[in-house]
This record gives C-alpha cells, sequence and structure tokens, in this order.
C-alpha cells in the first residue's frame, strides 16, 4: 500500500512579516516548522505503512528552506522526499498552488493507494489545497476524517466528522482524505530516524524539470490578488473593577444577565 | 451572482442570504440562490431573502453531502447560468464543495470570509482574518471568473427582504453518480449551540484547572446559555473543540460574553468581539481582553463565576418560593 502525504512547512506564525508590495507572506530566513495538522496526517500514513507495507512519500511545495521540514519526515517514517522549489512559485494561491503539486504528481509519476492531506495550514489557514489538488487528479475525496476504520486493498472506511453527525464512507482507491487531528497522534522522532534523516535524499525538482509554464504559477498565476492589509483594533471603554468594587462588579454583572436572561431589553 | 447551498438550511445561510442581497443591490446584479437538496420543502423559506431566482436541483442523493454528486450538479449550473460571483457558507459543505469547483473552473477562491463588498467594477472584496489572525487583508478576484469566496457563519446579520415576483426554476438532475457510498450516520447529540446562545460563559487557562470548568457549565446553564473556551482549555483537553471560540474555532455574537481567565490573544478576539456586551474576569490588570471590553473584573475568575452562580442561585430559590 503505497501513501502520498501533503505537507506543507509554516513560519512561526509570531513571527511572520508581511510584503508590503504584494501583500503577502515573507516567509524567507524564519524558523519553519511542518504544519501541524500534516503531522498527523504523516502519522497515519506511516503507522498504516508499518502495518500493510509498502511506502509514504511526502511531497512540499515551498522554498528552500522547506527541507528541513521534510528531513522531519524523513526522521518521523517516510521513505521518499519530494521538494518543489522554485522562484517562480512564489505568491502562489490556493489554486497556483494545486495546479503546480498536481503537476508534480503527474510528471514524477507518483504511484499511491491513498493521498493524505491536513484539513488546513496554520498560515493559510484556507482548507482548499488539499480539494482543489485532488479535483485535479479526478480523485475521490472525503473531506474532515475524524478516523480511519480500515484500508481494504481497493477501498477505504473512514468515519467522517461534521457539523450535525458523524459519518461513515466507503470509497474506493485511490483516493484523497483530508483528516482532521484525531486521526493519529504524531510520534517523536527516534535517535535511529534523525541519523537515517540526516543521510537521506531529497529530490528537488522546479518548474523546469516539472515542465510547468512560468506564467501558470505564483503570483503571476494567481487569479486572487491581496489588495489590502490592514489591522483591525476595536477598543471598548472598560469600565474596571478591582479591589473594594469587586463585588459591585460582580453585581451589575448579576443585573446584565437576569435583564438578558428574562427577555428585558438592555 | 450565485448562493450555492444544500438542504441544511440555518442560520448561516439565511446569514448569507441577506448579505447576498445587499450586494447584488449595491452591485446591481440578479441574485440566485441555487438550492441541491433531496426535497423542495426549503424554497418558501428562502424566498424570505429576496432572490432574483431560486434555482432548484432536487435529488434523493442530495440528503448528505458528498462531493462527487453535489460538484457535478453545481458545475452543470454554474456553467449554464456563468455568474459572477459564487458565494457558499463556510461550513463543512460549503468548503468541501467550493474548492472542487474552484479548480473545475480554473478561478479563485476565498475561504471563510468575514467581509464582502463590491466595488464599481463589480469586483467583489473578500476580507478574512489572515497570517494566524494577526491581520486582515482584503483579496480580489481581478480578471477570473467566476469570483468565489466561502463566508464565515457569525458575522452577519440576518435580513429579510420582501419580493414579489420570485422566479422559481427547477432544473432536471439525471443519473447521478458517486464513487463514495454512505455507510452510517449517527447524529451529534445537540448541546446548547454555541451559535444560538444569548449568554455564553467561555473559559480560559486562567481557570487554573480542568475541574474548575463545572462552574462555568452551572452558570450557563442557570442563564440557558452555552460554554466557550480559548484554545489554550481546548489544547489541554479541557473541554472539546466544538467548544473553541476565534479565528480556528467559532464565530460569536450572544449578547453577553464572559470571558474567565482568558487572556485576549488577538486570535480569540477574532471569535468574539462583536459581542453586545464583553465581560472580561482577569487577575491580571493589563490583561489585553480588557481593551475590548465593557466591564472588567479583576479577580480570580473561578471564585468570580462561583460569586455568579451563587447570586443566581439565590435570587431563583427566592422567587421560587
Ligand atoms: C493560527 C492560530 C490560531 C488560533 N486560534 C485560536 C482560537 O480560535 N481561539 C483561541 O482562543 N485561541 C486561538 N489561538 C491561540 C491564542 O493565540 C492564545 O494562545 C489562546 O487564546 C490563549 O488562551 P488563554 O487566554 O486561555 O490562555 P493564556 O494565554 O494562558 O491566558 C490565561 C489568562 O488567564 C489569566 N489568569 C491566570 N490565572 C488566573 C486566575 N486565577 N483568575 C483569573 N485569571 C487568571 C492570566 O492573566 C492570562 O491572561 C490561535 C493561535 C494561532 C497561532
Ligand atoms: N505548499 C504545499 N505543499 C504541499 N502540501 C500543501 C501545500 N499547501 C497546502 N498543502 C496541503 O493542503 C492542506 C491544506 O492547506 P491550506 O489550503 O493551505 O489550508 C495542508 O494541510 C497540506 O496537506
Amino acid at each position: 500500500m503505497n501513501f502520498l502525504v501533503l505537507v506543507k512547512q509554516v513560519p512561526d506564525t509570531e513571527k511572520v512579516k508581511i510584503d508590503p508590495i504584494s501583500g503577502t507572506m515573507v516567509r524567507e530566513g524564519l524558523d519553519v516548522t511542518m504544519n501541524p495538522l500534516d503531522s498527523h496526517a504523516l502519522e497515519l500514513a506511516v503507522s498504516l505503512k508499518e502495518k500493510l507495507n509498502g511506502s509514504v512519500t511526502v511531497l512540499s511545495m515551498g522554498p528552500m528552506n522547506t527541507i528541513d521540514v521534510l528531513r522531519d519526515a524523513i526522521a518521523l517514517g517516510a521513505d521518499r522526499a519530494i521538494l518543489l522549489s522554485d522562484s517562480a512559485l512564489a505568491g502562489s494561491d490556493t489554486w497556483a498552488t494545486s495546479l503546480a503539486l498536481a503537476k508534480a504528481i503527474e510528471k514524477l509519476n507518483i504511484a499511491f493507494d491513498l493521498m493524505i492531506c491536513g484539513e488546513k495550514s496554520t498560515d493559510g489557514e484556507t482548507g482548499q489545497v488539499g480539494i482543489e489538488l485532488a479535483t485535479l487528479l479526478n480523485l475521490p475525496v472525503v473531506t474532515y476524517v475524524s478516523e480511519l476504520i480500515e484500508l481494504g486493498s481497493n477501498f477505504v472506511l473512514v468515519k467522517r466528522s461534521i457539523e450535525d453527525a458523524h459519518e461513515v464512507w466507503k470509497a474506493p482507491l485511490p483516493a484523497c482524505l483530508c483528516v482532521l487531528k484525531s486521526v493519529a497522534e504524531p510520534r517523536l522522532p527516534t535517535l535511529a530516524g534523525k541519523k537515517t534523516a540526516m543521510d537521506a535524499k531529497i529530490e528537488i525538482y522546479d518548474t523546469e524539470s516539472i515542465g510547468i509554464n512560468r506564467e501558470e504559477v505564483g503570483l503571476k498565476g494567481s487569479p486572487t490578488r491581496v489588495v489590502k492589509v490592514f489591522n483591525t483594533k476595536i477598543a471598548r471603554n472598560c469600565r474596571i473593577y478591582a479591589d473594594k468594587d469587586i463585588l459591585e462588579g460582580i453585581e451589575r454583572v448579576v443585573g446584565l444577565i437576569k435583564a438578558v436572561r428574562d427577555g428585558e431589553a438592555k | 451572482m450565485i448562493l450555492v447551498l444544500n438542504n441544511k438550511i440555518d442560520r448561516s445561510s439565511f446569514e448569507l442570504l441577506s448579505k447576498a442581497r445587499k450586494l447584488a443591490d449595491k452591485a446591481s446584479m440578479k441574485l440566485a440562490f441555487l438550492l441541491m437538496s433531496n426535497s423542495k420543502k426549503d424554497v418558501q423559506q428562502l424566498a424570505r431573502f429576496g432572490p432574483d431566482m431560486v434555482i432548484l436541483a432536487v435529488h434523493e442523493k442530495f440528503n448528505r453531502f458528498s462531493l462527487d454528486p453535489f460538484l457535478s450538479t453545481a458545475k452543470k449550473i454554474l456553467a449554464k447560468y456563468s455568474p459572477s460571483i459564487v458565494l457558499a457558507p463556510a461550513t463543512t459543505f460549503g468548503r468541501t464543495l467550493m474548492p472542487a469547483l474552484a479548480a473545475s473552473f480554473r478561478t479563485g477562491l476565498t475561504a471563510d470570509c468575514t467581509e464582502l463588498d463590491v466595488d464599481e467594477k463589480g469586483n467583489l472584496l473578500q476580507t478574512r482574518p489572515a497570517i494566524g489572525g494577526n491581520v486582515m487583508a482584503t483579496i480580489v478576484t481581478p480578471t477570473h471568473r467566476p469570483q468565489m469566496a466561502t463566508v464565515r457563519p457569525g458575522v452577519f446579520e440576518i435580513v429579510e427582504h420582501r419580493k414579489d415576483d420570485v422566479q422559481f426554476i427547477e432544473e432536471r438532475i439525471e443519473d447521478l453518480s458517486d464513487r463514495c457510498q454512505l455507510i452510517s450516520v449517527e447524529p451529534k447529540q445537540a448541546g446548547a449551540r454555541l451559535e444560538d446562545a444569548k449568554i455564553i460563559v467561555s473559559v480560559g487557562k486562567g481557570l487554573r484547572k480542568k475541574e474548575n470548568v463545572e462552574v462555568a457549565f452551572k452558570l450557563a446553564s442557570l442563564v440557558k446559555g452555552a460554554v466557550g473556551a480559548s484554545r489554550a482549555v481546548v489544547d489541554a483537553r479541557w473541554l472539546s473543540h466544538d467548544h473553541q471560540v476565534g479565528l480556528s474555532g467559532k464565530t460569536v455574537k450572544p449578547r453577553i460574553y464572559i470571558a474567565a481567565g482568558i487572556s485576549g490573544a488577538v486570535q480569540h478576539l477574532a471569535g468574539m468581539q462583536t459581542s453586545e456586551i464583553i465581560v472580561a474576569i482577569n487577575k491580571d490588570r493589563y490583561a489585553p481582553i480588557f481593551k475590548v471590553a465593557d466591564i472588567g473584573i479583576v479577580a480570580d475568575a473561578y471564585w468570580v463565576l462561583s460569586e455568579l452562580v451563587q447570586r443566581l442561585e439565590r435570587e431563583s430559590d427566592e422567587s421560587g418560593g
């Protein structure tokens, strides 16, 4: 059974800077880690591989420092790591990202039974790339997967968690799953794993080697444009109750609560 | 402009319908609602929000959402009507269908917008929190059509709009195939829904320990409210993710929001700062939450919640006999 896990590198969201001209994130020169949700996706794939045999490939599109994240993936049990990296890819929105990833998968002939993506990335927060990519590859998709119940030779049975229910779905292979945290608890890398990762070869491709037209991807190929970035500050005039006024504050809150609970306006 | 909906018509749909009517008026666009459902029963409800047109696609497969049948139907209908804007609620339905639709039409999609506007050229201005909620970004789709966005539940007001000449069109759906198969459905138990509660008691790490969260439930049940939480509380597994308020949780807008032991990180504020009255309880006089609060109590959160419970219980005892 072969697995393809899509992992994204994300910056430490507290320290991010924004390019004032393009309005996109400046990713260079920041510490990066694997998108936390993708580490659950990876763990699911690795634990299934250990049970069923086969291999786990991780694929990522990002700047060169993504190599560190891919090494981590190998330390955690991935067998093959592929990075798609090119300055022409910078500023890609979800469409351009999905297009580039789809072309890489096709060109490199990456064979898999199950493609697994995280629910969303902590920086982009769109949760769109997995679904757009699967659509381009014409794969059946199940989103919001909370548990993998069974993986057969030609089907996968999963639990899906949505607003009002848990559903169980059966999808034929190959398929794409967009998974929630609960699918698997990521392990810590072992010393042996870290050693393997140090010597592991990370395959790196650029747009030319994949045959991607540079106009189709990156900022140029992205249908969406960030036109404005701004801070929202709403400050209210807070009446503070401290020290000897605390009980007065509590009384005031009781009054407000009763007014709302009992339906008297204001 | 087309709004894409499934049979789960609820508040989030009504909010979006209300907003879309305003946008359509501003841009002098026609507004259509596309309802993909297993029955026609919700059609009249939709008409209350003033569409120019309701497009109906009825099929038993639309009973529960699955990507294949919804995607093929929506694709056909969008191709037929060529809307310049396509919107859907950012529910698990909209957040699954819309990326697949956007990829099919090779266009852009903005996820989880919290504000929408149109400019004089008919460009949709899509605003959403970005970069971990640290800033807001406005996004446009200048050259691709349709312009697509999902819209976060809980941010727009519900406004009805009477219109006499709503046109109803039923689109015929032929065979629908689905590569996936639904095996079973187990409904989740419905607690007091955070999104609908008039009073929310929200807890943060300042409650000090898991057992202390119980007092928030007591208070919430006394006031017929619901319990919210910060991410730190959810990460510590004191409460499930359903309770999380904020950027990666729910957006709420109750009459009263009580933030107990919550520091007030931007990501939390993103989900509650438009509440009508905000009460903050924090032992740190300089906690950022006080900047967005109307009433601040500088004290131990557990103690204050317990006091509120006691006082409200006393009241009900007295009035009860
Ligand atoms: C991409 C991203 C998305 C995020 N999404 C969300 C989200 O959706 N929702 C969310 O809430 N957070 C979110 N966060 C996390 C957010 O940044 C904060 O870490 C989180 O809100 C902090 O929770 P807290 O206030 O409970 O805990 P803390 O930051 O630990 O604050 C505890 C507060 O309690 C006070 N306190 C301590 N003891 C007491 C006491 N005895 N009595 C009263 N007060 C006391 C302290 O003064 C402090 O202000 C997100 C972060 C990122 C990067
Ligand atoms: N640049 C990327 N490279 C590889 N996988 C990605 C990339 N961007 C997003 N993904 C995958 O798509 C999921 C959703 O990401 P997003 O749409 O950015 O929220 C992530 O959890 C990843 O599995």
